[in-house]
């Protein structure tokens, strides 16, 4: 006890120093892309972290040309219907891997982790081809596709690990209740795991929003090229004039969604909802 | 509300394992009816079979008039309470009660008025409007009854439902589950491993071991007359006492002493014909302290004399342990409860006795006393297949 007593003062410290450098390492390129995104492009280059000179040009700028916008409305089609497809199928799928015994489960599971683990610009080149003669080049579903093909085992993975946690005896309980299975699983289960569906949620339209092999491969119009892509094509004004400002401030203005979206369901994903369904 | 059949009904997993074997019974209309049994025994998967949450291998299954073999849960129109409640956390008292209703598009005034007439009986009206994460093991329980109650099901059927509240609510609950079934009626099948819930609770009580039916009978029915050793060490607390004994010129012969047996019971143990040796088996109460005892019923019985290796009293009754030689009886079935003691009582197979001494005998511990036996209640068990030789059983069912 004693001993526990001396110790503490130091271990708080040790764990402050330690906390302060996972947030320095984590924070600092992006308190550097934030400042770079206010600076007048005269003092990009100063190497300073604070502004001199403060400026909404960037921002404004980016707006001015459709170029932006249009890419940002690309992304979030591109990403919105990614991750409703995404988690509806695999909800689906990852419920029957969680609960029902079938034959080919074991090679849907397999199938679905390689699929993950495949490295996807390896891809790049067929998928370019089949989507050139399909008429899916530079469209939302050429984006759409092959984007749900990598969230789907992600999205299989995570919600299969939340449907595991959920007791059996709610389903048997639904099922003598008088639900079919699928009233059981939308009216029980899916409720039960909604933090899993907004967790999973979240990661596949992290990983849709932040493509950029695909948005840059398989797009080449404004039509669907997506902000990470666009972001690529940014140029200054004129020639000699350097876009690392605007490119900055784009930058900012795709992290938000992704910020907004964690901090308002941060709560969700962490509650346990399942508590008091049996005796516990 | 309706009887349930069950005809040779057998399960048997994918993975060849045989959990129910050749089950035969017939519930009335009306009738509270218990499984029970050590866990393993197949109890549970016989009431999922009835359920409609496991699939039956062969056999068939009728409730009411209809074979129910290949129907889903929801069209059986029965009722569950599980062990673990089961209630949907994510759902108010008052919706997990009208979940069911709800499902089967009842009006909404009159799933209203069941829900809150359940709530009523169950005294969760002030509840009604709170989650289960918020109510107590008690509450949870009577939910989860609630919830089968507002049904008007054909039958309930129970796994346990009150092997996690602790004593005394389990006492208490198990009068309120007996007295709800009394003024429902509803037909009952009620699942346990507590040999206690098994005899107060049902009409009729049938023991399972491995996959079958040993015995179905009326709880005094399987305490007199066990069909054999396993019944016989399943039912009853503290368990019946198994002492090894020998058989010779028409008396029994153990560490008690040589004690006379009955014509029937002599002639069924020479008609067996596998040698002389026995399994007796006595229960604490019929043991009596003999200075209590007048001179005349002594004679009715035998006595022994033996040290006193403790004594426990009860207030109005002294429980008595005594270590005798002669070493301890054995059989798988003995071997079986040994190892299920975890959850019920072990039976005294070993040398230690157990006998029910009236409050007023004096026994003490180290100290030596007579013993009185009333030779006509004991029970001799064929060791080898464990039948009960000296049955006589007034229309006791035993499964082949």
């Amino acid at each position: 006890m004693a001993a526990a007593t001396v110790t503490r003062p130091r271990r708080k410290a040790a764990w402050a120093v330690a906390d302060v450098i996972v947030l320095a390492w984590i924070a600092v390129p992006l308190l550097w892309l934030l400042s770079l995104s206010f600076k007048v492009p005269a003092t990009i280059t100063d190497g300073s972290l604070w502004p001199h000179r403060w400026t909404w040009g960037n921002y404004s700028g980016i707006f001015r040309t459709n170029d932006f916008v249009l890419a940002l409305r690309n992304s979030v089609v591109v990403a919105v219907i990614t991750t409703a497809v995404a988690v509806v199928f695999g909800a689906m799928a990852a419920y029957a891997v969680a609960r029902l015994r079938f034959p080919g489960k074991r090679a849907l599971v397999g199938t679905a982790l390689l699929v993950a683990m495949f490295p996807q610009i390896s891809l790049i080149t067929p998928l370019f081809n089949i989507e050139r003669s399909l008429g899916l080049f530079d469209t939302w579903w050429g984006l759409i596709i092959p984007n749900v093909a990598f969230g789907l085992p992600l999205a299989i993975y995570t919600l299969s690990a939340f449907f595991r946690e959920i007791p059996w005896d709610l389903e048997r309980a639904a099922a003598v209740d008088g639900a079919t299975p699928m009233q059981a699983f939308t009216r029980v289960i899916a409720p039960l795991a909604a933090p899993g569906l907004v967790t999973t949620a979240i990661l596949v339209f992290i990983v849709a929003w932040n493509d950029f092999l695909f948005a840059i491969s398989l797009t080449s119009t404004t039509r669907a090229r997506t902000v990470p892509a666009a972001i690529a094509f940014f140029t200054g004004a004129s020639q000699f004039e350097n876009p690392i400002g605007s490119i900055a401030a784009a930058a900012v203005i795709i992290t938000i969604p992704i910020v907004v979206f964690v901090l308002f369901f941060q709560r969700r994903i962490v509650a346990g909802l399942t508590s008091g369904a049996v005796k516990g | 509300m309706a009887g349930i059949v069950l005809e040779h009904i057998t399960k048997r997993f994918p993975d060849g394992a045989l959990a129910v074997e050749d089950f035969n019974l017939e519930i009335a209309d009306g009738e509270f009816v218990i499984l029970v049994g050590p866990s393993g025994c197949g109890k549970s998967t016989t009431l999922n079979m009835i359920a409609g949450l496991e699939d039956i291998t062969s056999g068939e299954l009728r409730i009411g008039d209809r074979v129910v073999n290949d129907l889903a849960p929801k069209d059986r129109d029965i009722a569950m309470v599980f062990q673990n409640y089961a209630l949907y956390p994510h759902m108010t008292v008052r919706d997990n009660m009208a979940f069911a209703l709800k499902l089967a598009h009842t009006p909404k005034d009159e799933v209203r008025r069941k829900v809150e007439e359940a709530a009523g009986i169950l005294d969760l009206t002030p509840h009604l409007d709170r989650k289960p994460a918020n109510l107590s093991g008690g509450q949870r329980q009577r939910v989860a009854m609630g919830r089968a109650i507002v049904r008007d099901p054909q039958a309930f059927l129970m796994d346990e439902p009150l092997s996690n509240l602790d004593a005394k609510l389990r006492v208490q609950m198990r009068t309120e589950v007996s007295r709800l079934q009394r003024r429902l009626g509803t037909t009952t099948v009620y699942v346990t491993h507590d040999q206690t819930e098994a005899m107060t609770l049902g009409d009729r009580v049938a023991v399972m071991r491995a996959g079958r039916l040993q015995q179905v009978g009326a709880p005094q029915e399987l305490y007199d007359h066990p069909v054999n050793l396993f019944v016989a060490g399943f039912i009853g607390s503290p368990a019946m006492n198994f002492l090894p004994a020998a058989f010779e010129n028409g008396r029994l012969r153990s560490a008690l002493g040589d004690i006379e047996v009955h014509d029937e019971v002599r002639r069924a143990i020479e008609g067996r014909g596998s040698g002389g040796d026995v399994i007796m088996g006595i229960r604490p109460e019929h043991f009596e302290d003999a200075s209590l005892l007048p001179e005349d019923k002594r004679r009715q019985g035998a006595v022994f004399r033996e040290k006193v290796d403790l004594v426990e009293s009860m207030g109005s009754d002294k429980y008595v342990f005594f270590t005798v030689s002669g070493g301890r009886a054995t059989s798988r079935e003995l071997e079986e409860l040994a190892a299920d003691a975890g959850s019920g009582d072990a039976p005294f197979a070993g040398d230690q006795l157990v006998a029910r001494f009236d409050a007023a005998s004096t026994a003490a511990r180290g100290q030596e006393v007579d013993v009185w036996i009333d030779t006509s209640r004991i029970h001799v068990f064929d060791p080898g297949t464990g039948e009960n030789l000296s049955l006589r059983r007034p229309g006791s069912t035993r499964a082949a």
